[in-house]
């Protein structure tokens, strides 16, 4: 089923179940206007909901109530046992036409006529004694059909308490060691009456692992709601102009992770938005668009989370960070010179670093990024930094999907066991063995190090660390386990290496905590309880800084670069030129070679038939169509939007590369952005925009060009209904933002938000769509003058005449997405000639 | 495997009247003590305990009781005893504070005794320091005198001075 109706279905199950309370609750006290209101919304809602979606006869019934409830609610009508009735009844009716929509995914068919008839005769205040038999024929196929449907809706979703789930974890868990324990006991017994009955005992336990595990599982989105707002406010405190970009919300992970990412990526959005981030002069004065912009990006990666916090602001001052690592005498000028700039950046990791000039309200008191990194390691995750000077900086955080289980390495040291989480577990390498094939560890004053590929690994003995020797435990060392840590490498040696094993994470006890070396305790299949090796705890204890790892560094930085290393780049040749030019690939929606007799000349230009439709075909270059002509087919770039498309004429298609798009020079002429530097060719951009317009006039929805977008806000209360109405205004070009109501949206005026128009929802709680005009247009703020187009469900005369009274410039019905286009097109027009 | 003896049924019914008192006995270094039993979640003997690199002396290590980890405490190594014989046998007592199990090691648990709270005395000022801070008071038994053991002050290890 399409996800906007099973959205639509759990949304209106919830607000009839309300709706049933609240018309018996009417019913008793006629007079209760709270009531009454939430009635009227709730009914308003469903119907514009229906309309948007397109499905006619609950819209039909669902108005036909709202007409009788908008009666009611202006007194024009008592809501009298009849008229509330009548108002249940089609509430049935919405309810059966739901349960087919359920069941079928589409509306059924049916006749309404009897039900919308006995609501228009409540609605004319006739003594309603005809209900009774309508009630009677829509009660009949409600019967057949009632116990079907509401099975089909009611168990979408349930409600469960947090700590039930939690229990539940802690149970799978519990039964995951006692399954490695049996398969434990079944392997050394070998073969017998138990192994068939034990395999399938443990596939299922894998899957009710991973059942509990998705119950736990929330859309990052939810630590990420509070930010948009304490951007806002941010960007109000210091004079900048910031934008929120955030990509991913759905990206899932595990709530106990969630809560734990949420302040340190609170605390870095922060940072970007005070540290990172210029105030809008020196943004001009550099040459970039004044707000600055904060990107959150989520996404799975190998059964990890990465998250990206990254912004397009000054970068990090390298000559800073040097200055106050010398102050700080955390290293000298020596080391200093020899690092590389992943290693300065890294020391604002450190504890008490900050490079903020001024301590500000909002951050640089030097309580910073070492919190930040200690609560992402905690949760065994990573952190990397990059950054250009200039061009912004860019966090990549790393974190496992849950704490509760993950997937270890079991290695031995001195005779003990002991877990390292396979999420910075690199490499393993046998050293020492016989024959000279193995490495070898190799010692300069007394540090053992081993020479991996090109680099200097720094080791550390697992045994001497843990001082598991003292008691004579010989160590064997045979094997080098490489980890990664902060921005480096360590070595880590241990004596053996056994499995991987999923093991189940505890807590260790209280009075072990300072042992920073662990993250945890588990227990193993054979019930022995081992240490969770932490190996950035290792790293810190063994003294292994940042000065000692750099070699190691400078391979991994290059890997995690990789993210914002640039897009994929298509390359074409255009007429005669030696010369490539580029677009990038995810712009285009085919390649495609047209046999050189199905393109046709009409008056317009050149044209092909294309899935059915003539497409408009361009060439880039006057000589083009000559010089492609060479061939029997012609390359065509397409790019299609929505019902249309268009295709761009080249003569060759060279390639597609992935590289960085930075236009060094601007464009000489139309039809081109400028020339970057592409795979080490001078190279000159598309301006795609340019291209589609040659095609179609307004292909962008209105005949403004794309630069000339025109910013929205939309105020509407209805989450559904907001989430429907923005991607279809920003699909037409609009640069949309949206408020949950009035004064909301109020509060975004006053923080300076400027706008082109505004669209608002008539029926809204506390404050309704009238009075936000009014004060709009009333209390003289920056939008008095914009036009503002009601939303409303009702297109009475009257409730027009009223809205225009209020200071709206059109009235619009809610769920008619083109008189809405129409509308905004007219007003803005009217308002540029003004 | 375990020996665990099932402490309920050792004390005798209906014993804890209100001005009565349940207590674990037990011994260590041939100094008869005790333990509220309302403390005491198991008594474990023979279990295998997993050593803990780095952690404070007083911390044997871990053991694994049904599936849960429980820090094991020595009670000698916590009281300045010396320590107990290579090999030789020892018992765990298994006290829950807040969501941590813990078990504390000990010589020998004999049996559970219900002892009138009046009749319990204050610790005689010469009781020397690490007892004193870790005990309630002192009962006198027929033959034997018996520290009435503080668990929660046992389970305050002051890491610093540990390390």
């Amino acid at each position: 089923m399409d996800d906007l109706i099973a959205e639509f279905l759990t949304e209106t199950n919830e607000a009839l179940a309300d709706l049933d309370l609240a018309l018996v609750k009417l019913e008793r006290t006629p007079d209760d206007q709270a009531t009454l209101s939430l009635i009227f919304r709730l009914v308003h809602t469903i119907k514009g909901t229906c309309g948007f979606l397109g499905l006619p006869r609950l819209e039909h019934v669902a108005h036909a109530a709202e007409n009788v409830l908008g009666r009611v609610r202006d007194r024009e009508l008592i809501a009298t046992p009849a008229v509330i009735t009548a108002v249940l009844t089609s509430l049935d009716r919405i309810k059966l036409i739901l349960s087919g929509l359920a069941a079928n995914g589409s509306e059924p068919t049916g006749d309404d006529a009897a039900c919308i008839a006995a609501l228009e005769l409540a609605a004319s205040g006739e003594p309603a004694e005809s209900t009774a038999p309508v009630e009677a024929t829509a009660a009949e196929p409600q019967q057949a059909e009632q116990p079907a449907g509401e099975v089909a809706t009611a168990s979408q979703t349930i409600r469960v308490g947090v700590d039930v789930l939690e229990e539940l974890m802690t149970l799978v868990g519990e039964l995951v060691l006692t399954r490695n324990q049996l398969l434990q006991i079944s392997r050394a017994e070998g073969t017998n009456l138990f192994t068939a009955p034990l395999q399938r005992l443990s596939h299922i336990t894998t899957d009710l692992q991973e059942g509990v595990m998705k119950t736990r599982m929330q859309p990052i989105g939810n630590a990420w709601n509070k930010l948009p707002r304490l951007v806002r406010d941010l960007a109000n405190e210091t004079g900048k102009k910031i934008e929120l970009d955030m990509h991913g919300q759905e990206t899932e992970l595990d709530r106990q992770v969630l809560e734990l990412m949420r302040d340190p990526l609170t605390h870095m959005v922060r940072n970007s938005a005070d540290h990172g981030l210029e105030t809008p002069a020196v943004r001009r004065a550099a040459g970039k668009n004044e707000a600055g912009t904060i990107r959150l990006n989520a996404y799975h990666e190998g059964g990890h989370i990465i998250i990206e916090v990254a912004d397009d602001g000054r970068g990090l001052d390298l000559a800073a960070i040097r200055a106050k690592v010398l102050s700080k005498g955390l290293a000298t000028e020596a080391e200093l010179a020899a690092m590389s700039e992943a290693q300065v950046r890294h020391f604002i990791f450190r504890a008490g670093f900050s490079t903020a000039a001024a301590v500000t309200a909002i951050s640089g008191r030097g309580v910073g990024m070492d919190v930040v990194r200690s609560n992402i390691e905690r949760i065994g995750g990573t952190v990397e930094l990059t950054s250009t000077a200039g061009v912004g900086s860019c966090f990549t955080i790393k974190i496992p999907l849950t704490l509760a289980i993950v997937s270890a390495l079991i290695v031995k040291a001195c005779g003990e066991r002991f877990a390292i989480p396979q999420i910075s577990v690199l490499e393993l390498v046998r050293v020492g063995g016989v024959g000279g094939t193995a490495a070898t560890i190799e010692q300069i004053g007394g540090a053992p190090v081993l020479r991996l590929r090109n680099q200097l690994l720094p080791l550390i003995s697992l045994g001497e660390l843990l001082r598991l020797n003292e008691n004579g435990a010989k160590a064997e060392n045979t094997t080098v386990v490489v980890t990664a840590v902060g921005s480096g490498m360590l070595g880590i040696v241990v004596d053996d290496v056994y499995d991987t094993e999923e093991i189940v994470v505890k807590p260790v006890a209280p009075i072990l905590r300072h042992v920073t070396m662990f993250s945890g305790n588990t227990i193993l299949g054979d019930g022995a309880v081992i240490m969770i090796l932490d190996p950035n705890g290792v790293a810190r204890s063994a003294g292994v800084s940042s000065a000692r790892d750099q070699k190691a560094s400078s391979s991994r930085n290059l890997q995690v670069a990789r993210s914002d290393d640039g897009i994929a780049l298509l390359l074409f040749r255009v007429g005669g030129q030696s010369a490539p030019r580029a677009v990038p690939l995810n712009l285009v929606a085919r390649l495609e070679d047209f046999p050189r007799d199905k393109i046709e000349f009409s008056a317009g230009g050149a044209v092909t038939q294309y899935r059915d439709k003539l497409m408009p075909l361009i060439a880039m270059d006057d000589g083009a169509i000559e010089q492609a002509s060479e061939g029997a087919t012609q390359p065509v770039l397409v790019f299609t939007d929505g019902e249309r498309s268009m295709g761009l004429m080249v003569s060759e298609i060279v390639d597609v590369v992935h590289d960085r798009l930075n236009i060094e020079l601007g464009a000489a002429r139309p039809g081109l952005l400028g020339t970057a530097v592409i795979a080490g060719q001078a190279t000159d951009v598309l301006d795609t925009s340019y291209w589609l317009m040659q095609a179609w006039r307004d292909w962008f929805g209105t005949a403004q060009g794309p630069q000339a977008r025109r910013r929205l806000l939309v105020v509407e209360d209805s989450d559904f209904f907001r989430q429907l109405l923005v991607p279809a205004l920003a699909a037409a070009g609009y640069e949309v933002t949206a408020a949950a109501s009035a004064a909301e949206a109020l509060r975004l005026r006053d923080g300076g938000l400027e706008l082109d128009a505004i669209v608002s929802d008539i029926d809204m709680p506390d404050m309704d769509g009238l009075e936000f005009a009014r004060r709009v247009r009333g209390d003289g703020g920056a939008w008095a003058l914009l036009p503002m187009i009601a939303l409303t469900g009702r297109g009475a005369p009257a409730d027009e005449a009223r809205g225009r009274e209020a200071g709206f410039s059109d009235y619009c019905q809610k769920f008619e997405r083109d008189a809405l286009l129409a509308s905004l097109r007219q007003c803005l027009t009217e308002q540029v000639l003004m | 495997m375990t020996n665990d003896i099932a402490v309920a049924a050792v004390a005798r019914p209906g014993a804890a009247q209100n001005d009565e008192s349940a207590f674990v006995i037990l011994t260590l270094a041939d100094q008869l003590c005790g333990v509220p039993v309302l403390a005491v979640r198991d008594v474990l003997a023979d279990q295998a305990i997993a050593r803990i690199p780095l952690a404070p002396r007083e911390v044997a290590g871990n053991l694994n009781l049904r599936g849960r980890i429980v820090t094991a405490i020595d009670l000698r190594e916590r009281l300045r005893l010396p320590p107990r014989a290579d090999g030789a046998p020892f018992m765990s007592i298994v006290t829950e504070q807040g969501t941590e199990l813990y078990a504390l090691l000990v010589d020998q648990v004999s049996e559970v005794l219900t002892l009138r709270r009046a009749a319990m005395e204050a610790n005689p000022p010469t009781l020397p320091r690490i007892w004193a801070e870790h005990s309630h008071g002192i009962y006198r038994l027929e033959q034997r005198l018996m520290v009435v053991l503080d668990v929660e002050r046992l389970l305050q290890i002051d890491i610093a001075a540990a390390a």
